[in-house]
């Protein structure tokens, strides 16, 4: 018989005799373990067909093993090099060079490193393939000599040098490119010369065109949005077919109508000139431009502006407009004053999400956007596809990645994942 | 009795069943009118005289080195052969994505003996690559949209001249070529003249004059739309596919064939396919003298053996004579800008940015 | 919003001017898409109105771009991987997703937030990095250019779509109906199929209307992961639009509209009656 004292309670206890706090949170354990488990089939999923891959990506961006494998008995031969001495390397990385562009040619990896290296430098590409053809002429020292003599640039520094930077397993040089940076000779960082310079413009004006294919769905959407939060339900129902339909439209399929459209033989400018507003000659420029894309993507766009807009505008009761003209506000003022702060929330939501889809938007530049109206992504799918430079097109993809996510976070912060609606 | 029944519908099965056991060759191409001419010139006869083998078509071949490489990369060939203009075939020879060829033993010999090495001659321009063709990027304008017709390269650079849109292809090979021809430049000086800083600043200089005038073009088939359209007075194109749309669609284009850009196109077998084989035979049969002068029956590219060159006819449908819409006939190649593949190798990465760059620059 | 009597010249004005504006906005919208119907019956291969067309001359107009679409074996190819594609990637999509989005609506799912995020990541990113990524990995472990390949890619993509609907049904859903049901007797599976899965329902089904339409309509990750044979319509499109521009392209617009215009009805109708079900709106 134990005494209870007075400030410790009596442990409560289940019926099976438990202590019911262990119970509860031997029901909470389960309970959560039943959630993970609901949710862990898709977790496992996307892992695999989505997550890994997009980290395969990442990583590819600064992966650089080609050079240090193939070339793996002169990197180790220039550990003891030191690049800043101003002499060639030895005899002995010479005779490894020599041995690895032997083996190299015979498992056809020589090739790759050469176009490896042209990416730094013009020129490593032919020097590569040059030496690949040759070199199993060279069989017995001075291998130094041989190969200065097969090609002069093999007598270059620089040449040198640049091998030994890029036999890391790892490199910045993709992320430097993807910026218009690059190493110079000795290692050190400057800036791409002025007439090679493209990235940098190209996200500014990515981020701008998505500014401006915002602020326009914005201007657009309002509008359309407040007459539908205000009328009865039955007329705005039927307006929002109006939205819906080219929403649920595929994306092509209203690419195909502005390129009908827009085009100098198309409808737009058919019309223009049958009016008598331009002649024939002046028939206008709308589309492989910058307008095109403007014009199509906004169209594209603004349903995901319209339906936040809406679903914001439809929570503000008409009274607060008349509460605010009863008491002496003009139309507006009240407007302005009144109505239009409580749809912050709409406009914050429906804008960044326009914008987080336009950065990233690649079918309609690529189809409408011409030369002055691509974004980064159509450079992206250019060196994925074009130019297989894939270490350049996952830095840009890295980059682009960086961006969707940090206005994701604001996102959530402003609206909440959780609040996301569809339709 | 019923196990000889048995016996015969199983040998019978096992016969319809061997019947039905093709090979099937997955070819890639470039497509449209092109692929439209090997079908018929190696495709069909090949397969009607082969009932075991079915040959598919895939499209792709704009693609072609970076599906390769996806594919090595995949250890997962699921190509036989691909279409690939030389310098590509020669980065992905030097890439081991493809087979070398053995030309003598693998390929026909010409018709009079001559082996294929001495046939194919200075096309071949790499141990994997089987010449096909000879191609031409050259110029086709509207006939009625152009007062004075274009008649040499400076005149494409010419506002004034002939004013109006033009199109040109979206890289810089060819067409920083063209703009130095233009501005006066002599051929054999191109390449020094390209290989210094100064030179690539005049080549872009030259083509700053039009640039807010041209529309570029990444497809074959665009250029030939862009001018039936009206979209453009004068375009670069391909030789064989502004014939088609000359002779066969009847537009109102004509051809200009000053400096007309020579390039060859042919065949690559990747390395890992699953039918090598029977890849090889085919190839044996579709690279001989006669099938390379057949498919100049269908559209103007000139066969790449020399043998076959007497042996090119009539146009199959149109029956007008094929000669002189080839980019060899000689009145058609007093100028001619080979390309030259090695330059290009060398200096393809650095020119490509820049190119990007200019034109980002918008 | 009647125009009341009491109402200025000025504001009468405004009225009519935002009227129109709206009316205007409203053209832009729906205009594209009613233009090219009229287009796809073009006798000839042009993107434009002939002068016959504008004459309402029957000899202006054709139903050849439809022949061309119903009997050219690229497109009819194309339709049937398509179907295919989707039909798998909204099976899979949908059973993985419904069964998160339970998960997720659980009262004790921990680092909820965290795994939300991750799990509709596929819809954030934008397409052509996850077309780099799956591109890249997916040529690693050759399922490149294979079917498998492309309905895995798909059904990535697609289960965002059901997560967030399915999710949305069981906001507010009152568990103690599940317990209401277990104190009368029933089983888990019973009160499973027969309390839960009424009110998911419109959920589920209208999450696998969006993964079928985001696998119907994908044509970024498409282009990379696909090889010729597993084209669907929008690579045959796409690749149409940058090779060679016919009609037909705009005859299949015109079908896809229609398709679209039946799947906004059949969404219309699930929303309503999710509505309904859920007493958020009076019947």
């Amino acid at each position: 018989m134990s005494a209870v004292s007075p400030d410790t309670p009596a442990m409560l206890t289940t019926a099976d005799g438990a202590p019911l706090k262990v119970s509860f949170d031997r029901a909470l354990r389960r309970s959560r373990l039943k959630a993970l488990a609901l949710v862990l089939p898709l977790f496992a999923f996307l892992l695999i067909t989505f997550l890994v891959p997009i980290g395969d990506m990442l990583l590819r961006s600064v992966e650089n093993q080609l050079v240090g494998n193939v070339l793996h008995r002169t990197v180790k031969a220039l550990d003891h090099w030191d690049q800043g001495s101003g002499e060639l390397p030895d005899e002995e990385a010479f005779a490894a060079l020599v041995a690895d562009f032997q083996e190299g040619r015979e498992n056809r990896t020589i090739g790759r490193v050469g176009v490896r290296l042209n990416y730094e430098s013009g020129g490593m590409s032919s020097l590569f393939r040059k030496t690949g053809r040759r070199a199993k002429r060279i069989t017995e020292a001075p291998f130094r000599e041989a190969m200065i003599k097969l090609d002069k640039r093999w007598g270059n520094l620089d040449v040198w040098r640049l091998i030994k930077r890029e036999s890391d397993a790892y490199t910045a040089s993709y992320y430097l490119s993807a910026v218009d940076m690059r190493f110079i000779a000795d290692g050190s960082i400057a800036r791409q010369d002025e007439n090679r310079q493209i990235y940098v413009r190209l996200f500014g004006r990515t981020l701008w065109l998505s500014l401006v294919i915002t602020v326009l769905c914005l201007l657009l959407g309002y509008p359309i949005s407040y007459l539908m939060a205000t009328l009865p339900v039955r007329t705005s129902n039927l307006l929002m077919i109006m939205v819906l339909l080219p929403f649920w439209t595929s994306l092509l399929v209203r690419t195909t109508c502005w390129i009908a459209l827009l085009q100098q033989q198309g409808v737009i400018n058919d019309l223009l000139v049958w009016v008598g507003i331009i002649g024939e000659d002046n028939r206008l420029a709308m589309i492989h431009n910058r307008t095109g894309t403007i014009i199509a993507m906004t169209h594209i766009l603004l349903p995901f502006m319209v339906l936040p807009l809406y679903s914001v505008m439809k929570t503000i009761p008409p009274s607060y407009l008349r509460a605010a003209r009863s008491l002496g506000a003009n139309p507006f003022t009240a407007f302005v004053r009144v109505y239009m702060p409580n749809t912050v929330a709409g406009v914050g939501a429906g804008s960044i999400l326009v914008f987080i889809i336009a950065i990233g938007y690649y079918i309609t530049p690529a189809l409408v956007g011409g030369t002055s109206g691509t974004l980064i992504s159509n450079f992206i799918a250019h060196h994925m596809q074009v130019s297989l430079n894939w270490g350049l097109a996952a830095a840009l993809g890295a980059l682009l990645l960086a961006a969707v996510l940090a206005l994701y976070v604001l996102y959530d912060k402003i609206v909440g994942i959780d609040n996301m609606k569809l339709g | 009795m019923q196990g000889k029944t048995l016996a015969i519908g199983l040998a019978a099965a096992l016969a319809a069943g061997a019947a039905h056991a093709q090979t099937e060759l997955v070819v890639v191409s470039w497509g449209g009118a092109y692929s439209a001419s090997q079908q018929k010139a190696y495709h069909d006869p090949y397969m009607a005289a082969n009932a075991d083998i079915k040959i598919l078509n895939d499209d792709s071949a704009s693609e072609g080195l970076s599906k390769l490489r996806a594919m090595a990369e995949a250890d997962n060939v699921t190509w036989d052969l691909v279409d690939m203009i030389a310098s590509d075939a020669i980065t992905a020879c030097d890439e081991g994505l493809v087979l070398e060829i053995d030309f003598d033993n693998a390929l026909a010999a010409a018709p009079d003996g001559t082996s294929a090495t001495e046939d194919f001659g200075d096309m071949i321009v790499s141990e994997c690559f089987i010449p096909q063709i000879v191609y031409s990027t050259t110029f086709g304008y509207r006939t009625d949209l152009v007062k004075t017709p274009p008649t040499t390269i400076a005149d494409v650079f010419d506002l004034e001249k002939i004013p109006g849109k033009r199109s040109l292809e979206k890289k810089p090979l060819a067409n920083i070529e063209w703009a130095l021809l233009a501005d006066g430049v002599a051929l054999d000086d191109v390449y020094d003249v390209l290989s210094t800083p100064e030179g690539v600043d005049r080549a872009y200089a030259k083509l700053d004059t039009i640039k807010s005038d041209v529309v570029w073009w990444a497809k074959g088939a665009v250029p030939v739309q862009l001018l039936a359209d009206g979209e453009v007075v004068i375009a670069s194109a391909y030789n064989g596919r502004l014939f088609s749309g000359i002779e066969e669609e009847k537009q109102p284009i004509a051809m200009m064939w000053d400096w007309q850009w020579f390039d060859l196109d042919g065949w690559v077998v990747p390395k890992g396919g699953k039918n090598v084989d029977a890849v090889m035979k085919f190839l044996r049969f579709a690279t001989d003298t006669q099938r390379l002068a057949d498919q100049a029956k269908f559209i103007s590219y000139g066969p790449a053996r020399m043998s076959s060159a007497p042996l090119v006819g009539k146009h199959a449908t149109l029956g007008i004579e094929m000669g002189p819409h080839m980019p060899t006939a000689p009145a058609n190649a007093t100028t001619m800008l080979p390309n030259n593949i090695e330059w290009w190798a060398d200096h393809g990465d650095e020119m490509n940015e820049r190119f990007n760059a200019w034109l980002a620059r918008g | 919003m009647a125009l009341p009597p009491y109402t200025s010249t000025l504001e009468r004005i405004w009225f009519y001017t935002f009227r129109t504006i709206c009316g205007l906005v409203f053209f832009f919208l729906i205009a594209p898409l009613v233009v090219i119907v009229p287009l796809s019956f073009n006798s000839v291969p042009y993107f434009t109105f002939t002068p016959e067309m504008l004459a309402f001359d029957p000899a202006g107009y054709s139903t050849r771009w439809y022949q061309d679409f119903f009997t050219n074996l690229n497109w009819q190819g194309a339709v049937k991987n398509s179907v295919i594609i989707a039909f798998f990637a909204t099976i899979l999509a949908t059973a993985l997703g419904t069964l998160a989005a339970l998960g997720l609506s659980r009262a004790h799912m921990p680092f909820r937030t965290t795994v939300m995020g991750l799990l509709i990541s596929p819809m954030i990113v934008p397409l052509i990095i996850s077309a780099a990524g799956m591109y890249f990995f997916y040529s690693k472990v050759g399922l490149q250019g294979s079917y498998l390949g492309v309905i895995l890619a798909h059904t990535a993509l697609g289960t965002p779509f059901v997560v967030i609907t399915v999710t949305a049904t069981l906001v507010g859903f009152d568990h103690s109906l599940t317990r209401a049901a277990a104190s009368l007797g029933s089983s888990p599976a019973h009160t499973f199929f027969k309390v839960i899965v009424p009110i998911i329902l419109p959920g589920v089904i209208s999450g696998a209307l969006f993964a079928f339409v985001t696998s119907f309509d994908e044509v970024v990750v498409i282009l990379f992961v696909a090889s010729y044979e597993q084209r669907t319509i929008p690579w045959q499109m796409f690749s149409g639009i940058r090779e060679q521009i016919s009609p037909t392209i705009l005859a299949v617009a015109t079908i896809l509209v229609c398709v679209s215009v039946m799947l906004l009805v059949a969404t219309e109708m699930l929303r309503r009656r999710g509505e309904r079900l859920r007493g958020l709106s009076p019947a």
